[in-house]
């Protein structure tokens, strides 16, 4: 497991997600409303679309552009036409810092 | 064989067969598509990844076994009998059915001007590969109609190097569906792109060397693109004696004049709480209707009220408008790091918004939107302003009130 810096707590909305690029490859990572954080694949799993730029309510987040969403503690889709899960890696904040295992 | 059938395999009648099933209905579903692939989606047409048009099927072969849908492709409904619940299709089969649903969609508007056959229509994934095929760098095509169709294919064309005329008999480009903030603000793009209009202009002529104008100039082009919109799809339900007009009608719950023959999709013109019918074109709402005709044909009574919602890409733009904007409506304007919204109010009420700004930049805003038109609010002008109030907070207060 190496686990990567993504940056601050901060800088993340509560109920909220940004777009991490690392590796040639896009995550997506979310605030949960208790201040959790989570950290999916980038794009969703129907047609490619960054999920970072979706809505997050709750752990919910909907894709920005067909509204499927998708369980990010899990990856679960759970709105068509998401039907296909999506990968998720561990995720923690130490000191304010969040950090995202990505292999 | 009795049960379900859906004629039309586009995004609705294909919705409408699974939602049929996600209802409880087990009984037989046969979905007839008129075209000689798998049920696939139209908005990827116009996004070549490459050279090559995409085909992003709606589902897989395997996805219509599982929930046990006959899918009958390249055939369409010649005649319906609505009287006797049946239709016979093209090879001259004939289908009895429990429901039927008419998911007909809708067909691109033809120009009649002398040499209009030259013209390529752009809906299908044929039309994608038609014009795909016969452009490259420093090829020109002039692109009859600047509606959203329009000008969506003249940024990609752009973004493959291609000379690119817009034709417009309007005196603005997306004067339709497209507030006027944001179509101004389309336009200019264009434009900057190098897009050459020629509004407030009828096609007089489509020859060998391009489109000739009404007042008498050419616009010289290798290929010529009709987009001037479509006529929903209502031959086999005018004949069979249904109730039509802009498309075919139905009431509040998508039922037509025919017992047990629903419509749902571009095709469907749906009778409105204050009167008339309204006929959308969207590829949310093929799905929306498709859910809703489907529980009712599986015993439900529910009306179809889903806020219209639609989005066009056009470059690294992306412009989305939930509900109607109304010339009428009070329009308050909200900058964002991303771009614009505006918000359309009518008496106080929000009602519709829009946004656009660079690529899904703004959707979580305009989702946000959709939700407090939902909520029924009318919220405070300059909250609503400042960007520096979060939609998501004046959600939440109006939730809590």
């Amino acid at each position: 497991m190496i686990w990567v810096s993504a940056g601050k707590l901060d800088d993340i909305e509560q109920e909220g997600a940004i777009r991490f690029d690392h590796g040639g490859r896009t995550y997506a990572i979310y605030r949960g409303p208790d201040d959790s954080v989570y950290c999916t694949a980038g794009l969703c799993t129907h047609e490619a679309i960054h999920l970072a730029d979706g809505l997050v309510m709750n752990f919910e987040v909907e894709c920005p552009k067909h509204s499927g969403a998708f369980d990010y503690r899990t990856g679960e889709a759970i709105r068509l036409p998401a039907c296909e899960n999506l990968k998720t890696y561990p995720a923690e904040v130490i000191d304010g810092e969040v950090r995202v295992a990505l292999a | 064989m009795d049960g379900m059938v859906i004629i039309g395999a586009g995004e609705s009648g294909t919705r409408a067969a699974f939602a049929l099933r996600e209802a409880g209905y087990s009984g037989p579903v046969t979905l007839v598509g008129a075209e000689p692939h798998l049920p696939y989606e139209r908005p990827p047409l116009s996004k070549t990844i490459g050279d090559a048009v995409q085909m992003k099927l709606i589902c897989a072969a395997e996805a219509l076994d599982a929930a046990g849908i006959t899918y009958l492709k390249g055939l369409s409904a010649a005649e319906l009998d609505a009287g006797a619940g049946a239709v016979r299709l093209s090879d001259g089969r004939v289908l009895h059915y429990e429901k039927l649903l008419l998911a007909t969609g809708a067909r691109p508007r033809r120009l009649t001007c002398p040499g209009a056959a030259r013209a390529l229509d752009f809906r299908t994934h044929a039309d994608a590969e038609a014009i795909f095929s016969r452009v490259g760098p420093g090829r020109s095509v002039a692109i009859i109609g600047a509606g959203l169709i329009g000008m969506e294919l003249a940024s990609v064309l752009r973004g493959k190097d291609v000379s690119v005329d817009v034709i417009e008999a309007a005196p603005k480009p997306l004067g339709r569906a497209v507030p006027a903030r944001f179509a101004e603000k389309l336009h200019a793009r264009h434009a900057a792109e190098g897009v050459r209009f020629q509004v407030d202009r009828g096609v007089a002529a489509i020859g060998d060397d391009g489109v000739t104008l009404t007042d008498g100039s050419l616009v010289p082009a290798d290929l010529v693109v009709s987009a001037i919109g479509v006529l929903p799809d209502i031959a086999l339900a005018e004949a069979a004696g249904l109730a039509t007009g802009n498309g075919i009608l139905t009431d509040a719950c998508l039922r037509t004049s025919a017992p047990n023959v629903f419509a749902a999709g571009d095709c469907a013109a749906v009778a409105q709480p204050g009167g008339g019918h309204v006929r959308y074109e969207s590829w949310r709402n093929a799905r929306t209707q498709a859910e809703t005709a489907a529980r009712n044909m599986a015993g439900a009574a529910e009306t179809f009220g889903a806020l219209p919602w639609f989005w066009s890409d056009q470059y690294d733009l992306g412009l989305q408008v939930a509900g109607l904007p109304q010339p009428a409506h009070r329009i308050v304007l909200r900058s964002a790091a991303e771009g614009e919204l505006e918000f359309y109010l009518d008496d106080g009420r929000l009602v519709a918004a829009a946004g656009l700004g660079n690529g899904n930049g703004l959707a979580r805003d305009i989702k946000l939107a959709e939700m407090l038109i939902a909520a029924g609010i009318s919220p405070s002008l300059p909250e609503l302003a400042d960007p520096s109030v979060g939609l998501k907070t004046l959600l939440k207060s109006a939730r809590a009130a």
